[in-house]
């Protein structure tokens, strides 16, 4: 009869060697010291950022949202312009940008631009972008609009070319079987598998940038954040809160409506 | 009527699916296509309507070249070729009158298709080709609300839409059960009597070919091992084709299957209705 052994330990997955292991947590830990002590911490400042916080707090307790509510109400009809015109224009672009940049229906080349398109408009911020198109179209939504749009296409190309790979290729095939042509095909095969998904993301990316709408605004491209940027800049924390608490009211609203509404489409 | 001469397929893989395969069927005729799965079966019946390229070899149907045609001129080669697949292969999202339409892809226009505004002749031929299917109160609905045989019935009229001269078949029965596989098998060999359409049918299941095909084609590591009547598939033949231990598992595996069968219905019979 043989004995097993009554102990087991997990053995190590990624550096097996002892001495790899130790080092390298003992380097980490070095290195996670020398980088808190060159961060310059300065008490007398975090006393100061406090004293102001509990202000904006109190701003925030007692939001003032009459005073300034004309600023007010046109930044926010400026930013849900912003919003809706640019998730409509970036889908629209979009659509045509995410099939070229699906490796099973689109040409070599076609992909290769599409996902250059693609990989630009991920790599840059929104911030960075609006910055440039100020400074390019002067302050106002239209700067706003044009940098949601851009940023659209990043993120709704990407994730349709990613459904597009996805799917069930039998049925694709069939439909070319039958002597569809390649709009017949995209039509017919690609388009009834992915359109929950597409319209599930267009609707999220709305949401989206109405929150990147308020973010946008405070570098000048219109909006709600450009009157938010406004009124901390002016101290009046009271209309601070106001702005800030109906953003998050909008969001709010947004995230549950478009759930509620993928949710629906599933 | 379908000519294949000397017909090649080498993956970029570098295996060879399909070696020197040559063989033609004449018009009306349903040939039955058996071997181990890997023997190019599939690679064999797509090689005929291009959805895999072939290396080398002619395809002729109809007196017509099929190999080395342009983009267009193959999509209209294609609408002759009418494909049934194994997994149904119908567009789930679509509706079941859809599908049957998309048969009509390769003779109508984009804006006609995207509009869905076929020609009445269509629209006519597809409510007559879901009769037949025995399909006709479900147009409407979804194709992914239909059973494993309707969807089938489905691939079928879809693939009758096209008026094809000749009919591929993929493994038609195989995500289906014994009883609907022969209904679906019985369905099939009448249209293609009624019409003289020939077939290739893709099948692993020797009994049901036996029982259905007027010929029968053996492959085995993409060559033909066999090809003679469903009468002169004798044992040899079948240890030919699938080599002796995988055909002995097969025959014993079917074997069990029976007395599985009839063992259940046996049980069956004993419980009180």
């Amino acid at each position: 009869m043989t004995t097993y052994p009554t102990t087991w330990r997990r053995p190590p997955q990624i550096f097996t060697h002892r001495g790899w292991r130790i080092g390298l947590q003992l380097a980490a830990l070095i290195y996670l010291v020398f980088a808190i002590g060159t961060l310059e911490v300065s008490w007398a400042r975090i006393a100061e950022g406090g004293e102001r916080g509990m202000r904006f707090l109190m701003g925030f307790l007692s939001p003032d949202f009459s005073s300034r509510w004309r600023d007010i109400s046109q930044g926010l009809i400026e930013s849900l312009t912003m919003t809706l015109t640019s998730t409509v224009v970036g889908v629209a672009i979009s659509i045509p940008i995410g099939i070229g940049a699906a490796r099973n229906v689109a040409p070599a080349w076609i992909y290769a631009i599409c996902r250059s398109i693609i990989a630009i408009s991920r790599a840059l911020q929104e911030i960075i972008v609006a910055i440039f198109f100020v400074a390019m179209f002067g302050f106002g939504p239209f700067a706003g609009f044009l940098t949601l749009s851009f940023a659209t296409i990043g993120f709704i190309s990407k994730l349709l070319a990613e459904d597009i790979e996805d799917i069930d290729e039998a049925q694709a095939e069939a439909i070319r079987a039958t002597g569809a042509s390649w709009a017949q095909l995209i039509n017919y095969a690609i388009q009834p598998q992915v359109m929950p998904r597409l319209i599930g993301l267009s609707l999220y990316r709305l949401d989206i940038n109405f929150r990147e709408s308020a973010v946008i605004g405070i570098v000048g491209a219109g909006g709600i954040g450009a009157t938010l940027n406004t009124a901390i800049d002016r101290y009046e924390y009271d209309s601070a809160g106001a702005i800030l608490l109906m953003i998050i009211a909008l969001v709010m609203v947004a995230e549950y409506s478009s759930s509620y509404l993928r949710k629906f489409l599933q | 009527m379908l000519e294949l001469q000397g017909l090649t397929k080498t993956y970029k893989t570098g295996d060879t699916a399909l070696s020197d395969v040559s063989f033609s069927v004449p018009k009306g005729q349903i040939v039955g296509l058996i071997g181990p799965s890997g023997a190019g079966k599939s690679t064999l019946i797509r090689c005929i309507n291009r959805l895999v390229e072939p290396t080398s070899g002619r395809i002729v149907l109809g007196g017509r070249d099929l190999t080395g045609l342009g983009v267009r001129d193959l999509r209209a080669q294609r609408r002759r070729i009418g494909m049934i697949f194994q997994e149904y292969a119908l567009v789930e999202r679509l509706s079941v009158m859809e599908n049957v339409l998309s048969g009509r892809l390769g003779y109508v226009g984009f804006w006609a298709s995207f509009t869905r505004r076929f020609p009445p002749a269509d629209i006519q031929r597809a409510y007559r080709l879901l009769d037949r299917v025995g399909l006709m109160t479900h147009a409407d609905k979804r194709a992914d609300a239909l059973s494993g045989g309707q969807r089938q019935r489905v691939g079928i009229a879809r693939a009758l839409a096209q008026e094809p001269e000749l009919l591929l078949v993929d493994e038609p029965t195989a995500s289906l059960d014994p009883k609907t596989s022969r209904q679906i098998m019985r369905l099939l060999v009448e249209i293609c009597t009624e019409s003289g359409l020939p077939a290739i049918v893709n099948i692993h299941d020797v009994p049901l070919a036996q029982q259905f095909m007027q010929r029968i084609i053996g492959l085995r590591a993409g060559q033909v091992v066999f090809d003679g009547t469903p009468a002169q598939l004798t044992e040899s033949a079948l240890t030919e084709i699938y080599g002796s231990e995988d055909w002995t598992a097969m025959r014993k595996g079917h074997e069990d299957d029976k007395d599985a069968e009839a063992d259940a219905l046996r049980r069956l019979s004993v419980l009180p209705a």
